[in-house]
């Protein structure tokens, strides 16, 4: 009898030391798994900054690309781009996203509030070579030629997601007290809106904008076959001679976003194949320029959304 | 929404009314021709699907792994900055995940794996056909392609299943605690099939950013449309060849054909962005707003 049960112990024992075991080992892999997943944004980082770093001097910032062979130059033309086209994105982006973001965020459960939600969750996961191709469809092919404007149709429609999302979510953050005391005072609602929950959560909408102009600016494939890229294109020149031809800055605006332009990362693609090491060099510089604009409006973003967060918990 | 899936509907007619179904049509001699306007689009379909599905293989344990971690165990100062150090992943604009990949990924550990790979799994029959090589010498293939597609994807799966698995209730794990689970069982055999259609949820929306993903895979599959099946030869996908094409299309047909390709990949990504949603909206509605701790 006492020998069954000290064998029924004995394995008892056994099975729990294998339980114990495999609780070990495997708790200990999530981690192990968690590091290997990082190996390569520190990899990344390293290298780019390492090798970038070589190739930034003032004269990258500040000139235009030299004939190759002539050694220097710049991508002073791909930083102006990269502006412009962002600039016209957020322009045509904003005003739709945060009017959408209004309604969905006062009528969750209307038809129409389900539907831009589920619209804005699904335009998210569009890839971004297919927005290209609309941006094309919509702009290009009416126009007849590539320009800067082009590619901030196709950006703008890129942010949207972001924009409608993140300007919902500071909406819904905002107490509800706040409306209903606008409210009760006799407001109307449009007005309660525009001066009562729109400043309370304006600034967590600016960093919505934050994070999607640094989502879009980082974005090569919509560009492609809108803004296509323009190693020529030159901004000073264009508005000296502008103000020398007595242009109004309307003509030398439509100028600029007529032709077409490039960007950072359109540069960075094409140094990036060219087979001629000097560029190659411009394209690592390309390449750090660009992650620390994106890692670094990200970090801001991000920290200012969670003291937000804090602040209207309370 | 719609009116981007009508644009691509109309603009590629005439590419449909010539080709018909052929155009999809699997084939190892496909051809892509410009100068004979006669298209084909299997090679590209098979060049995004085999890279996908190879990235969803190798990224699904190990995002959640990270999910687990993250959610479960990581102790709570750590949390913050390794939530925010998996999305600065997500946050590399992806044209640097292919420069990286052409000049120090690819050369320094996809060629030597590769020549691993075609020496030993490449001499097994049946599967040898995915392994056969020669990887060429810089690379450039459809293993680089899916490699670079699995640590794109690894931040987006590991923070959706990291959110399904904080969001089951607290009382699902104390009871399995309770009855003696260790922390792991408690894990695999509770939480895990509890969030397992939000965790599918998940996976499905990684495989739609590896679908559309376009510049890396561009910048390190090779682009070449060879017959072959091979993971180590060089491959094109869909989103590459509209990359690399649609500017420097000159005949109609061939814009069209682009076009064509372009709507097969929107309504791919279409679809499995709506079941993805419907997954995870299923198990937030699943769990009551009051039982999450």
């Amino acid at each position: 009898m006492n020998n069954i049960k000290n064998i029924i112990e004995a394995q008892g024992l056994k099975r729990k030391q294998r339980r114990k075991t495999a609780n070990a080992i495997m708790l200990a892999l999530t981690g192990l798994l968690t590091i290997i997943a990082l190996i390569p944004l520190f990899w990344i980082i390293g290298y780019v900054v390492i090798r970038g770093g070589k190739s930034i001097t003032p004269g990258f910032f500040t000139q235009l690309p030299k004939p190759l062979g002539m050694g220097g130059g710049g991508v002073l033309h791909a930083i102006e781009g990269t502006i412009i086209v962002s600039f016209l994105a957020t322009l045509f982006a904003i005003p739709p996203g945060v009017l959408a973001a209004f309604y969905a965020a006062r009528n969750p459960n209307t038809p129409l509030g389900i539907a831009l939600r589920f619209g804005t969750d699904v335009l998210a996961g569009v890839p971004s070579i297919v927005i290209g191709l609309f941006g094309y469809a919509i702009v290009v092919k009416p126009q007849g030629h590539y320009s800067a404007l082009a590619g901030g149709v196709a950006l703008a429609i890129l942010m949207l997601p972001t924009i409608i999302r993140t300007t919902e979510e500071m909406l819904k953050l905002v107490p509800a007290s706040l409306r209903e005391g606008s409210l009760a005072l006799g407001a109307p609602e449009w007005k309660t809106s525009l001066s009562v929950l729109f400043p309370a959560a304006l600034n967590g909408i600016i960093t919505g904008f934050l994070l999607s102009i640094a989502r879009a600016a980082g974005e090569t494939a919509p560009l492609l076959f809108t803004a296509l890229g323009n190693e020529r294109f030159d901004l000073a020149t264009i508005i000296k001679g502008g103000i020398a031809g007595h242009q109004t800055i309307f003509q030398i605006l439509g100028r600029i976003f007529d032709q077409p332009i490039d960007s950072l990362p359109l540069t960075l693609w094409k140094y990036a194949q060219m087979p001629y090491p000097e560029r190659v060099d411009q394209a690592w510089g390309v390449a750090l320029v660009l992650m620390i604009l994106v890692l670094v409006t990200n970090m801001i973003a991000r920290i200012w959304i969670e003291i937000r967060k804090k602040r209207l918990r309370g | 929404m719609l009116s981007i899936g009508w644009m691509l509907w109309n603009q590629s007619s005439e590419a449909r009314a010539a080709f018909g179904l052929g155009f999809l049509k699997p084939t190892l001699q496909a051809s892509w021709d410009p100068v004979l306007d006669h298209f084909q689009a299997w090679p590209f379909i098979y060049g995004t699907l085999l890279t996908s599905l190879v990235a969803i293989l190798l990224a699904v344990p190990i995002s959640l792994g990270i999910a687990v971690f993250l959610a479960e165990l990581c102790p709570s100062w750590l949390r913050t900055p390794l939530n925010w150090l998996v999305e600065l992943l997500a946050a590399i604009p992806s044209v640097i995940y292919g420069l990286w990949g052409i000049f120090i990924f690819l050369p320094r550990v996809i060629t030597p794996l590769g020549n691993v790979l075609a020496e030993t799994i490449g001499k097994v029959p049946l599967i040898g056909v995915l392994f056969t090589g020669p990887i060429p010498a810089s690379g450039a293939s459809r293993l680089a392609a899916s490699v670079i597609l699995t640590v794109m994807i690894i931040p987006t799966i590991a923070a959706v299943s990291r959110d399904v698995l904080e969001a089951i209730p607290n009382s699902q794990r104390e009871a399995a605690l309770a009855l003696g689970a260790t922390k792991w069982e408690t894990i695999w055999q509770v939480l895990l099939p509890y969030g397992i259609s939000g965790i599918l949820g998940a996976v499905i929306l990684g495989l739609g950013r590896a679908l559309g993903e376009t510049m890396a895979v561009t910048m390190v599959i090779g682009n070449s449309i060879e017959g072959s099946l091979s993971l180590l030869r060089p491959g094109y996908t869909m989103s590459s060849v509209i990359a690399n094409e649609f500017a420097e299309a000159v005949s109609k047909l061939h814009t069209q054909s682009l076009i064509e390709i372009g709507l097969v990949l929107f309504i791919l990504t279409l679809l499995l962005n709506m079941m993805a949603r419907f997954l995870v909206w299923r198990v937030a509605r699943k769990t009551p707003q009051d039982a999450r701790a």
